[in-house]
């Protein structure tokens, strides 16, 4: 492959590959992201090869592995293309009869539809899906008709024309005032403006500069920009070469979390394609410009994701963050300009660059522009990775996307931001996502995790959860953070074990304050807000585990217990049997009793009691009654009436 | 430098560009608070002690004073009702980790800390400053010590926790340590060192003062002529004071 | 556990980056690949190529979490922690599986089998609660579901 040494030989190029393709054949795609690799779907990709093979297919359809989809709840996937029917939750046993059905006599197979649990209505195409309908996969949406491994792929869909026009149609002062007028905003979590970042460093007097593409992503829940690194690379190495471009830096750096392989993987064989077809490398596109990637493996911090932190590690140290009086765009790594952005702010530069900043203004809310990749997770029936325009609703993403709360439980929040953000409780589903309006309700946008939260999570618990987090996370260096958290932490656990004492909301509230108003880094400054969130709206909470020793969720162990509602128990033997502390005594027709002693409060009996019986009953704040006397434990069969 | 003034606790300051808000404070006389700043090495801005209001259009921050620039213009207040209330609220921090060690109970009571209300109370000596890091990497060039692991649990050891014979207990360490923490390890490895009798590397000769040579003090640097010598010539102990050539600390 | 350590092999690997700087936890978590733990001589010899101090390269090694000192079981069970699997209900999953071989999250069980480990988020959101061995991933998890997946590697 000779390296494409003018704009003009990148667009006959492209022209070639979508000759050669010929748009009518039939294409199976199916998702291979991490995700449905845990549902196996490697199983299924290779079940239609094979097939195909069998059938000797291999000139009328072709099968293609993607990045992935989104819609992970319903993995693995199978979009068969170009009519775009979408398969959910398909089984290696069902690839024959895709291929005999759908591919061969063009029929659907109708049982591996997606079909609304509500209204019964099945969706034949991708686009029908309530899930995919309702967003704008504008960053997103190319995932599910990419192969990663194959540049083409990308080529065809469009790709590197915006790198084209960025280094023969634009100069670099351009392109920042384009993506300044653009509104376009950090996608990591700070938000801060990407325009003024860039033209900062820009000016910045040194003559060498670096960018860096952070995909530390370590907020539990969140994995979009692990999909997009792994399912779309290159739209995240065009958007970087583009900045570099703008901002005068001929090194950058890609950092990827160690537990993300595939997406190590991914990047480097992109680089590597990039490189051969003279997207990279000395005199790209023969427009004079040389640049080159590296990429560099997180080892297991949170913390290393900070961008100061993140540029030591770059350098070799240990990962921990700096005081940042003097901005990184002016100092970063070994002293030089560094400007760092998150994987999606970078993947929606070319976007900006083809179709211009005032269309991008004109999607979002007033303070935040474009769109926004959310991981949506927890306790809602579509658990997947969703991207809708800034200024959408809480509301609209959990209900009309993810199809509500499972189970038919209650709502009771949506926790935005991470470790680092905070709990929005029922009354403010309305609130549309946009940095500033989040913000304001004491949680953040942050990189785009949003997990949901019913009636049975506590958020106490919830609380506890994530400084637990912060503290095994904390670098330890700055006093506010590693003693604020411990101790915040160390209250907390006594609420949730009983030991919760009159005062300790203030006292939190204090310490929280100050963690807040004194740590060196983003980690202990918003270490806070989980804290002060849920005391915020859910005060009564707190109150109830301290004050009446009750947990209203019924999670935290301490404070509850696992009672058999004698009237409701059947004696079906099914909890004794799976008690891993033989708590439990009983037989057949002798009702079964849990003996609280020997109770380890584990909740198996809860989990495995038929849901026709619901005997188990979780007991908190009152103290559970005394099990029926032996004598009465035996289950009288009731004899059916005789009519006279 | 380009000079600049500054105005803290009221006064009209000047200083020069390159200056910390606390070098320019000291140099006025004003006192802020510090525990891990120390002048001979990089300030490292952990302990949070000398945190002080920068007070802006409309909003204030709070900053170190250690390790923020001084800038042209910019308004500094150390000593106002937020700064205390956060002052106190780290020496509780500090008080419930170390309850034992002098100059915490000293800050605290200063304060107004009488009883640390916190619930988990510890018995460290060690503030985790790196003052003694510090001084054996960037004035020793040895880093026989060093900070090992990270949040909570973070310590100061040798690696491996053992003690290995790139450490001279030259001692430099101890004239840092704000709690006496060092103190204590460094006079159980000087007895050690005493014990097993190597020859070795003295202080200044790490520190390419003097070259290598037989000690003729056993050790003892009280003892030491060039000691005593370059503290008189430098107005203060030399391991601190001595200006580096080689040395290039990071 | 007393490996020997190839100073060979350490070089091969600070090599491959051909004098670049900036490389030491890149080193550090390819000689963790290759051994499944760090040995005090492997440190050693990293020390003396790169030029950085032990206990600087010590300091690093101690403060990742990727990064092991002591050695690894032969099978590595993390177990996800992340906020969707919580809500899920991971902690009895974690309080099985540790109560199942009989160790605590980060450590090793006598016989070298299973190393255990917490791991905030594998990105399996969907499966939760979600655990992996080895790789693979077993999600959906119940705690009674958990003895008879860790009986397949036995």
């Amino acid at each position: 492959m000779a390296q494409l040494k003018s704009s003009a030989e990148l667009e006959a190029f492209r022209e070639a590959i979508l000759n050669k393709k010929g748009t009518e054949r039939p294409c199976i795609t199916i998702c291979s992201g991490t995700g449905c690799r845990a549902y196996a779907s490697e199983t299924v990709s290779t079940a239609f090869e094979e097939e195909i093979k069998k059938q000797g297919l291999e000139d009328t359809v072709d099968v293609k592995t993607t990045g992935c989809h989104g819609f992970c709840e319903k993995g693995p996937l199978v979009v068969i293309l170009p009519g775009e029917i979408c398969y959910v939750q398909v089984k290696p046993t069902d690839v024959v009869q895709i291929i005999s059905q759908t591919i061969v006599e063009s029929k659907i197979v109708d049982h591996l539809l997606y079909t609304d649990p509500v209204t019964g209505e099945k969706a034949v195409h991708e686009s029908e899906i309530p899930f995919y309908k309702n967003q704008a996969r504008l960053v997103f949406g190319n995932n599910s008709k990419i192969d990663p491994t194959n540049i083409d792929d990308y080529i065809v869909l469009g790709g590197y024309s915006a790198l084209s026009k960025a280094l023969f149609k634009m100069a670099p002062e351009e392109i920042i005032k384009e993506v300044k007028n653009s509104g376009l905003r950090g996608r990591g979590g700070g938000g801060f403006p990407t325009g003024r970042k860039w033209e900062e460093c820009r000016y910045a007097p040194r003559d060498i500069k670096y960018v860096i593409v952070n995909a530390d992503e370590g907020d539990p829940g969140a994995y979009m920009d692990r999909s997009l690194l792994e399912g779309n690379p290159h739209s995240v190495l065009e958007g970087l070469i583009i900045g570099a471009y703008a901002i005068g830096s001929h090194v950058g750096y890609i950092y990827v979390r160690e537990e993300y392989p595939l997406a190590v993987e991914n990047v480097f064989i992109a680089i590597n394609q990039a490189e051969e077809y003279g997207f990279l490398g000395k005199d790209i596109l023969g427009s004079g410009f040389d640049f080159t990637i590296k990429v560099h493996r997180g080892a297991g911090a949170f913390v290393s994701g900070e961008s100061s932190a993140l540029m030591t590690a770059l350098e070799g140290r240990v990962g921990e963050p700096r005081p940042k009086y003097i901005h990184t765009v002016i100092s970063g790594i070994w002293d030089k300009p560094s400007t760092l952005n998150n994987v999606e702010t970078w993947a929606n530069v070319p976007l900006i660059i083809n179709n211009g900043a005032d269309w991008y203004a004109s999607i979002g809310t007033e303070s935040s522009k474009g769109t926004k990749i959310f991981s949506l997770v927890g306790k809602v029936n579509n658990t997947g990775l969703v991207e809708v325009p800034m200024g959408t609703s809480l509301r609209d993403i959990i209900y009309n996307i993810g199809g509500g709360i499972p189970e038919g439980k209650k709502f009771k929040a949506v926790q935005t931001g991470g470790p680092s953000g905070g709990c929005i409780p029922e009354s403010l589903i309305d609130s549309p996502v946009d940095f500033d309006e989040l913000s304001a309700l004491g949680s953040m946008m942050g990189s785009g995790g949003m997990i949901v939260m019913d009636e049975d999570t506590c958020m106490v618990d919830t609380a506890r959860y994530f400084l637990d987090f912060l503290a095994d996370e904390s670098c330890g260096k700055c006093t506010p953070c590693r003693e604020g958290i411990d101790q915040m932490l160390t209250i907390l656990t006594h609420i949730t074990e009983g030991e919760g004492q009159d005062g300790d909301i203030e006292l939190l509230e204090e310490i929280a304050e100050v963690t807040r108003d004194a740590s060196l880094c983003a980690l202990g400054q918003t270490a806070a807000n989980p804290v002060l969130s849920t005391i915020r709206y859910f005060r009564d909470e707190y109150e109830a585990h301290i004050t009446e020793k009750r947990c209203p969720a019924g999670v935290c162990k301490a404070l509850i217990s696992y009672y058999i509602q004698p009237d409701k128990c059947k004696a079906c033997l099914i909890c004794l049997k799976n008690c891993p502390s033989g708590a439990i005594t009983g037989g057949k027709k002798q009702i079964h009793v849990i003996d609280q002693g020997k109770c380890i409060k584990c909740g198996i009996c809860f989990d495995v009691c038929p849901k026709r019986f619901s005997a188990v009953e979780k007991i908190s704040g009152r103290p559970v009654p005394l099990p029926p006397p032996i004598e009465a434990r035996t289950i009288r069969e009731r004899k059916p009436r005789r009519k006279h | 430098m380009k000079r600049i003034t500054l105005k803290i606790d009221g006064r009209e300051l000047k200083a020069h560009e390159g200056m910390t808000i606390l070098e320019v404070a000291r140099e006025a006389g004003i006192k802020i608070p510090t525990l891990c700043y120390h002048k001979s090495v990089s300030p490292s801005g952990s302990c949070r002690l000398c945190t002080v209001e920068l007070v802006g259009s409309g909003k204030t921050r709070l900053v170190t004073a250690c390790t923020y620039p001084a800038e042209q213009g910019i308004v500094v207040k150390t000593n106002s009702a937020k700064v205390k209330k956060t002052r106190k609220m780290l020496l509780e921090l500090l008080l419930a980790r170390c309850p034992n060690v002098k100059i915490i109970q000293q800050l605290a009571r200063d304060y107004g800390v009488e009883k640390p209300r916190l619930k988990k109370i510890k018995n460290e000596d060690c503030i985790l400053c790196g003052l003694c890091t510090q001084v054996c990497q960037e004035r020793m060039g040895v880093s026989a010590i060093n900070f090992v692991g990270r949040g909570i649990n973070r310590t100061v050891d040798f690696p491996f926790e053992r003690m290995w014979d790139v450490c001279v207990a030259c001692g430099a360490c101890t004239y840092v340590c704000p709690t006496g923490h060092i103190q204590n390890e460094a006079r159980k490895v000087a007895q050690l060192k005493r014990q097993l009798g190597i020859q070795r590397k003295c202080r200044y000769m790490l520190m390419g003062a003097v070259s290598n040579k037989l000690c003729p003090n056993n050790y003892e640097c009280w003892r030491c002529e060039y000691e005593q010598r370059t503290e008189y010539r430098l107005g203060e102990h030399p391991v601190l004071a001595l200006k580096l050539t080689q040395r290039q600390g990071r | 556990m007393v490996s020997q350590i190839d100073p060979v092999a350490i070089d091969t690997i600070i090599d491959r980056y051909q004098g670049e700087e900036g490389i030491l936890i890149q080193v550090l978590l390819d000689v963790q690949h290759e051994y499944n733990w760090l040995p005090q001589e492997a440190l050693k010899r990293i020390s003396d190529r790169l030029g950085i101090a032990f206990s600087e390269v010590y300091r690093v090694a101690s403060f990742y979490k990727a990064m092991s000192l002591t050695p690894r079981g032969y099978h590595l069970i993390r177990v996800c922690l992340g906020t969707a699997c919580h809500v899920r209900g991971a902690p009895r999953i974690l309080d099985k599986v540790e109560r199942a071989i009989n160790i605590k999250a980060g450590e090793t069980t006598q016989d070298m089998k299973f190393s255990l480990e917490r791991v905030n988020c594998l990105g399996c959101c969907a499966l939760g609660p979600v655990m992996v061995v080895d790789g693979e991933a077993h999600g959906n998890l119940v705690p009674a579901k958990v003895e008879e997946i860790l009986n397949e590697y036995y």
